[in-house]
C-alpha cells in the first residue's frame, strides 16, 4: 500500500515509453488537419455540410502521391481535376463552380496556405532525463509545394503524410526497379493491365531518377571536380546506368511487343485502352533511356575538361575562407538565436551599399500637396485606327477558284488528262484554264507530309507520263491529274503511336 | 661624452615640388572618383572619365591618398581600385550608405526567424558562388549561382544535420517556450520552399522567395549579373562581390562565430568533399555534396 505513495511524481515508467508516446502523438497530429477540414467547413460562406471533407482530403493526398514523380511533383491542376468526380458524386445537384471551390479549399487547407511556413504545428510534452516536463513543438507538413524544372509550382506529399496517411513506400533505386520489372512481366502475362500500368509508371520514375542523379553529379563537377567522387562513385553510377540501359532496352522492347499484341488482340475496349496507354508509357521509357545514354556518353569528356580547367590551373597564392565548411555548416547546427549573429554580420557587410535618397523640403512640400493622380480604370483612350481598304489585286476571283476546284474534284478511280480539264475550263470562263493549269502543276509535287499531319482524306496529284500537251495557250507535259484517297484513321493512329 | 649638435648636418627641408600640390580641382576629381565608385554597376571600361580617374589613382599616389580620404570621410571603406572592379567601396558600419535589415525587409525587422533566413540566404549565395577557398582567393574566378540551386544546397545541408541528429537519437523539436533555442537548420527546413500565389508571383516568405530577393538585391548592388531565367534565375558573380565577401563579410561573420566559441578547423582545402566513398549520391538533393 505504501508502495503507491512512494511512487515518484513522474508518471511514465521510462524514457522509452515516453518516446513511444511522443511518436504516437506525432502520428495522431498528422491526422488532425483532416479532421479539421470537417470541423472548419461550417465557417465557409455557404452550405457545405453535405460534403465529407476528410474523405476529399485523403483522396487529395492519394492523388498527389500517385501523380508526383521523383523529381518534380504533382501538377496542381491535374490533382484538382481528378478530385472533381468524387466531389461531384457527393453532391451532384450543386453547381460545378462550387465543386471546384471545394477542391481548392481542401487542397489549400492541406497545404495550410495562411501560415508563413505553410505547415502545421502540434504541441506535445516529454519528460527530460531529470524528470522535468517540457512542451515541444512538432512541425510537419502534409502537402508541400516544390519548384519544378519549368519554374512552376508542384505539389508533393511529405514523408509524414505518406507514412501516416498513405502507407510506407520503398524508394531504393535498384531493388525497386527490379521489383517493378518483375511485377510488370507477371502482370502482363496475367493480363492485369491496370496494375501493369502502375508498375510501368513506377519503372519510368526510376529511370528518370538515374538521369537526374547523373545530371546533378555533372553539375557539381562543373562547380568543383573534387566535390564528386570520380574514383568510384560516379564510374560505378555510369556502369550501373549503362547496364541498366542495355537491360531495359531488351526488356522494354519485349514488353512493347507483348502489350501491342494484347492491345491488338484484346476484345475488351477497356483492356484495349489500357494496353494502348501502356504502349505510350513504355515508349516514353525508351525515349528516356536514349536521353540517359547520351548524357552518359558526355560524362567522361566533361570530367576531363573540368579537371583540366580546375585541377591543373595554377594554384593561387592566397587562400580564402571556406564559406561552407567554416561558416555555413557550423552555423546551421547552432541555436537560431546564436546563429543570427554571424548571419547579421554577413548581411551587414555582404549586401553592398545603397545611396540614400535625399529630399529637399521644397520638393517634399510640393510632393505632399499634389493631389494623387486618379488612376484611369480603362487607361488612355485608344486613337481610332485609320483604315485604308487595300485594293483587291488578286488575279482570280473566289468564284473562279471554286469553279477550278470543282473541276479538279475528281473521283479517285477516274483520273483525267490536263488537256481535257483545260478544255472544260475554257468552256466555262476564258480565264479559268490558267488557274486550272496552275493547280495541276502545283499538284505535280503534292504536299503529302502536310496532308498526313493534318489528317486529310484526299489529296490532288499530277503525274507526267511523257505525253505532250497540245494546247493553244499552254505547253509542256499533258499531266494525268487525279485524286488519291488517304487513310486518315490509320494515319491518326500512327501519329499517336509516333508521338 | 658630449653630444655636439651641428646644424650643418641637419637634413635640409625637402622642397615641395609644385607639381604635387593639390588643388581644389584635384579634390573635385577625387570626389568624382568616389561618386563613380558609389555607382556599383558602372564599370571603368564603360565610361571614359571613370577609366581615366582610375588610371590616375593608380599612377598618382597623392591623388590616391586624397581619394581614399574622401571615401573615408564619407564612411566608405575602399576595397580595391582597379580597372576590373572600378573603385570598389563598401559602406562602413554606421555609414549612411549601409543597408539595414529593417529597410531590406519589413518582416525581417520584426520576426527573428525571418531575420535569420534573410541573412542565411545571403551567406548561402556566397557559399555556393565560391565553393572552394581558392575560388574566393582567385581574382579571375567567376562564380555561378541559381536561385533553386541555393535553396537545394541549404536544404541538403539541413538534411545532413537532421540525419545526424536522428542518428544520435536527439529530439530536435524545440521547446515551445524557448523558440530561440531551436536549431538553425530546422528554421530553413521548416519553411516551405515555394508556394503558389494568387497572382502567379513568387511567395515572398518561402525560402526560394527569400533567396530570389537576396540575389536581386545583389544584382542592384552590382555584385551579381543575371545570365538567364533557368532554375529560378541564373547569375554570375562580379569582381566586386568577390572582394566584398573575401575582405569584409566573410571575416566579419567568422569573427562573430569565433565569439560564440565555435572554432571551425579546416586545413584550408575545400570541405565540399565526399565524406565516405561507400555513400550513395542522394538523388533527391540539389547537389551531390557529402560534406559534414
Amino acid at each position: 500500500m505504501t508502495a503507491i505513495a512512494d511512487q515518484p511524481t513522474r508518471p511514465a515508467p521510462g524514457p522509452a515509453a515516453d518516446e513511444g508516446l511522443a511518436r504516437r502523438l506525432k502520428a495522431l497530429a498528422c491526422t488532425a488537419p483532416l479532421h479539421d477540414l470537417d470541423s472548419r467547413k461550417v465557417n465557409l460562406a455557404g452550405e457545405y455540410s453535405s460534403y465529407t471533407m476528410a474523405e476529399i482530403g485523403l483522396a487529395a493526398i492519394d492523388l498527389v502521391t500517385l501523380n508526383m514523380d521523383f523529381d518534380t511533383g504533382a501538377d496542381r491542376d491535374i490533382v484538382l481535376g481528378r478530385l472533381q468526380p468524387r466531389i461531384a458524386a457527393q453532391n451532384p445537384e450543386r453547381a460545378t463552380a462550387e465543386h471546384v471551390r471545394v477542391a481548392r479549399w481542401v487542397l489549400e487547407s492541406l497545404i495550410n496556405v495562411g501560415s508563413v511556413d505553410r505547415g502545421f504545428r502540434a504541441v506535445y510534452g516529454t519528460f527530460g532525463p531529470d524528470g522535468a516536463y517540457t512542451r515541444r513543438d512538432y512541425d510537419f507538413k502534409l502537402i508541400e509545394e516544390v519548384p519544378g524544372p519549368d519554374g512552376g509550382v508542384y505539389l508533393r506529399t511529405t514523408d509524414e503524410a505518406v507514412n501516416v496517411l498513405v502507407g510506407a513506400l520503398d524508394t531504393d533505386v535498384t531493388s525497386a526497379q527490379i521489383a517493378a520489372e518483375v511485377k510488370l512481366e507477371v502482370l502482363i502475362r496475367r493480363g492485369r493491365l491496370a496494375d501493369a500500368q502502375l508498375a510501368a509508371e513506377q519503372a519510368r520514375y526510376r529511370t528518370v531518377q538515374y538521369a537526374e542523379t547523373l545530371r546533378r553529379a555533372l553539375e557539381a563537377t562543373r562547380r568543383n571536380v573534387r566535390a564528386v567522387d570520380w574514383m568510384e562513385t560516379v564510374p560505378d553510377l555510369i556502369d550501373e546506368a549503362l547496364d541498366h540501359i542495355a537491360d531495359r532496352y531488351r526488356h522494354e522492347n519485349a514488353i512493347l511487343t507483348n502489350i501491342r499484341k494484347a492491345r491488338d488482340e484484346s476484345l475488351d475496349p477497356e483492356h484495349k485502352r489500357r494496353a494502348a496507354e501502356l504502349v505510350d508509357i513504355v515508349k516514353d521509357c525508351i525515349r528516356r533511356h536514349t536521353q540517359l545514354q547520351t548524357r552518359l556518353l558526355e560524362a567522361g569528356p566533361l570530367f576531363r575538361a573540368e579537371q583540366d580547367r580546375q585541377a591543373f590551373a595554377t594554384p593561387t597564392a592566397g587562400s580564402g575562407i571556406d564559406l561552407y565548411g567554416q561558416l555555413l555548416a557550423p552555423l546551421l547546427a547552432l541555436p537560431v538565436a546564436d546563429a543570427t549573429r554571424p548571419t547579421d554580420a554577413f548581411f551587414a557587410r555582404g549586401t553592398g551599399l545603397r545611396t540614400p535618397v535625399s529630399v529637399r523640403v521644397a520638393d517634399l512640400v510640393e510632393l505632399l500637396l499634389t493631389p494623387p493622380v486618379e488612376r484611369e480604370h480603362l487607361g488612355a483612350e485608344l486613337p481610332e485606327p485609320d483604315l485604308v481598304a487595300t485594293p483587291d489585286d488578286s488575279r482570280f476571283s473566289e468564284a473562279q477558284l471554286e469553279a477550278a476546284l470543282d473541276l479538279l474534284d475528281l473521283p479517285s478511280d477516274a483520273p483525267r488528262r490536263l488537256s481535257g480539264l483545260l478544255a472544260d475550263a475554257r468552256r466555262q470562263d476564258p480565264d479559268l484554264p490558267y488557274l486550272v493549269a496552275l493547280l495541276a502543276v502545283h499538284a505535280a509535287s503534292p504536299p503529302v507530309g502536310t496532308a498526313y499531319r493534318q489528317g486529310e482524306e484526299r489529296l490532288l496529284f499530277a503525274v507526267d507520263d511523257g505525253a505532250r500537251l497540245d494546247d493553244p495557250e499552254f505547253g509542256g507535259a499533258d499531266l494525268i491529274v487525279g485524286s488519291a484517297l488517304l487513310d486518315a484513321v490509320g494515319m491518326a493512329a500512327d501519329r499517336k503511336e509516333a508521338s | 661624452m658630449t653630444v655636439t649638435t651641428d646644424t650643418a648636418w641637419a637634413p635640409e627641408p625637402e622642397p615641395v615640388p609644385a607639381a604635387t600640390t593639390l588643388t581644389p580641382a584635384d579634390v573635385a576629381d577625387a570626389a568624382r572618383l568616389v561618386s563613380f565608385g558609389l555607382q556599383a554597376k558602372l564599370l571603368p571600361a564603360r565610361d571614359a572619365e571613370y577609366g581615366e580617374l582610375i588610371r590616375r589613382y593608380r599612377d598618382d599616389p597623392p591623388f590616391a591618398r586624397l581619394a581614399d580620404a574622401v571615401a573615408t570621410g564619407m564612411g566608405l571603406v575602399v576595397l580595391e581600385v582597379s580597372p576590373r572592379a572600378g573603385m570598389a567601396v563598401a559602406a562602413a558600419e554606421d555609414s549612411v550608405f549601409a543597408v539595414r535589415m529593417g529597410d531590406y525587409s519589413r518582416r525581417a525587422a520584426s520576426e527573428s526567424t525571418d531575420r535569420f533566413l534573410h541573412g542565411l540566404a545571403h551567406l548561402a549565395v556566397a557559399a555556393l558562388a565560391f565553393p572552394r577557398p581558392e575560388d574566393l582567393a582567385d581574382d579571375g574566378y567567376l562564380g555561378r549561382v541559381t536561385v533553386n540551386g541555393v535553396d537545394a544546397f541549404v536544404r541538403q545541408a539541413c538534411r545532413r544535420l537532421e540525419e545526424r541528429a536522428e542518428a544520435e537519437g536527439a529530439n530536435t523539436d524545440p521547446a515551445s517556450d524557448a523558440p530561440g533555442l531551436e536549431a538553425a537548420w530546422r528554421v530553413w527546413a521548416r519553411r516551405s520552399a515555394t508556394g503558389a500565389t494568387k497572382d502567379a508571383r513568387r511567395l515572398s516568405g518561402s525560402t526560394i522567395g527569400i533567396v530570389s530577393k537576396a540575389v536581386s538585391f545583389l544584382v542592384d548592388s552590382g555584385f551579381l549579373q543575371k545570365t538567364s531565367d533557368d532554375a529560378g534565375g541564373t547569375y554570375r558573380t562580379t569582381a566586386r562581390y568577390q572582394l566584398q565577401v573575401r575582405d569584409l563579410a566573410g571575416s566579419a561573420a567568422m569573427g562573430e562565430l569565433l565569439d560564440l566559441g565555435v572554432v571551425p578547423v579546416t586545413d584550408g582545402t575545400a570541405t565540399l568533399l565526399p565524406a565516405d566513398h561507400s555513400e550513395e549520391l542522394v538523388a533527391d538533393a540539389g547537389l551531390p555534396f557529402h560534406a559534414l
